[in-house]
């Protein structure tokens, strides 16, 4: 049974992933992005890491998808226009293509695990049965890893004000209502008192 | 880890039971409805008139600024998370951590305050 949930999950990551790649409507592409976040979240399960899993759901497809979507219609892609020249720039991306694949290849065929891996991880997983494993990631996180966690902080930090540098635009001429100065405002600048001579008109 | 698994099960069985259901709907849609299309009954329909131009419109790079800023709160909570699951086992060192962290991310959301980032317009 867990087998067949694994090579379901993994086989729709897979398939949902070539359909990233392939799909002609980059909106379609964020779509089975989302698939295969889905998919990964389920191995993640599989693996016994539920808050990895459940992370997974919340960030990335709750938010960094929608992100996405942002991109790709900001972007204004046009499939039809994007595809003029393909034929033109085809033998330079195939040249790129098999110089990557190449050296992935030579990475992945001189890979090997250290024997004594095991050993040396710094912090094994209990066993699921002990400890949850959220809170075995918490057990650790912020104590034994906690330069680690600080640094994951400063880049939040740097990911804020650097989105807000780029984005953020004071625009001139716009009537904003400020209740400060609202609230502030002398009572002469608002109300006269007139005196009106009976029968007569101000 | 079984037992764990076993715990996702009905959630499993949920799953296929939606993708069953939207299977159906589909299929049967196009077995049980009549169809007779021609091009004006598949053409879209915009209330009558002929659309304007492409969905995919230039909206406004401010849009992207508020998810930007959502996602980064949101990793922030998810932080929480683990943290308040074990905050009895981890001690004052933990909590000063954290303490630290959120306070990394305060002066963050000073800075997005006093810029007006907030604020739309």
């Amino acid at each position: 049974m867990t087998a067949f949930v694994f090579y379901l999950f993994a086989a729709l990551a897979i398939a949902s992933g070539a359909m990233v790649v392939t799909a002609r409507n980059p909106v379609h592409s964020v779509l089975f992005l989302i698939l295969t976040f889905f998919n990964v979240a389920g191995l993640f399960i599989l693996l016994g890491a539920e808050f990895v899993a459940m992370i997974m759901v919340i960030v990335y497809v709750g938010a960094v998808a929608v992100l996405f979507l942002f991109v790709v219609m900001m972007l204004d892609i046009h499939a039809v226009t994007l595809r003029e020249g393909f034929t033109k720039i085809l033998p330079v991306g195939a040249v790129v293509a098999l110089v990557l694949f190449v050296e992935l290849a030579l990475v992945f065929g001189t890979w090997l695990m250290a024997p004594d891996l095991d050993a040396v991880r710094g912090a094994p997983t209990p066993a699921v049965g002990e400890l949850s494993n959220t809170q075995a990631i918490g057990a650790v996180l912020y104590t034994d890893y906690v330069y680690l966690f600080q640094l994951a902080g400063i880049v939040l930090l740097v990911g804020m004000i650097g989105s807000i540098m780029l984005t953020l635009r004071a625009r001139v001429g716009v009537k904003r209502q400020n209740p400060r100065t609202q609230a502030n405002r002398p009572l002469e600048d608002c109300i006269e008192v007139k005196k009106v001579a009976t029968g007569k008109g101000v | 880890m079984d037992e764990l698994l076993r715990e996702y099960l009905p959630i499993l069985v949920f799953i296929g039971v939606a993708l069953g259901m939207a299977g159906v709907m589909v299929v049967a849609s196009y077995v049980v409805a009549r169809q007779n299309p021609d091009t004006e009954k598949v053409s879209a329909y915009e209330c009558g008139f002929d659309p304007f131009d492409d969905a995919r419109a230039r909206f406004e790079v401010r849009f992207y600024l508020v998810s930007i800023l959502f996602i980064i709160f949101d990793l922030e909570a998810a932080f929480l998370f683990p943290w308040a699951v074990v905050l009895n086992r981890i001690g004052i060192f933990g909590l000063a951590s954290m303490l630290v962290f959120l306070g990394v991310l305060t002066v963050g959301f000073i800075y997005e305050w006093r810029k007006g980032a907030l604020e739309w317009e």
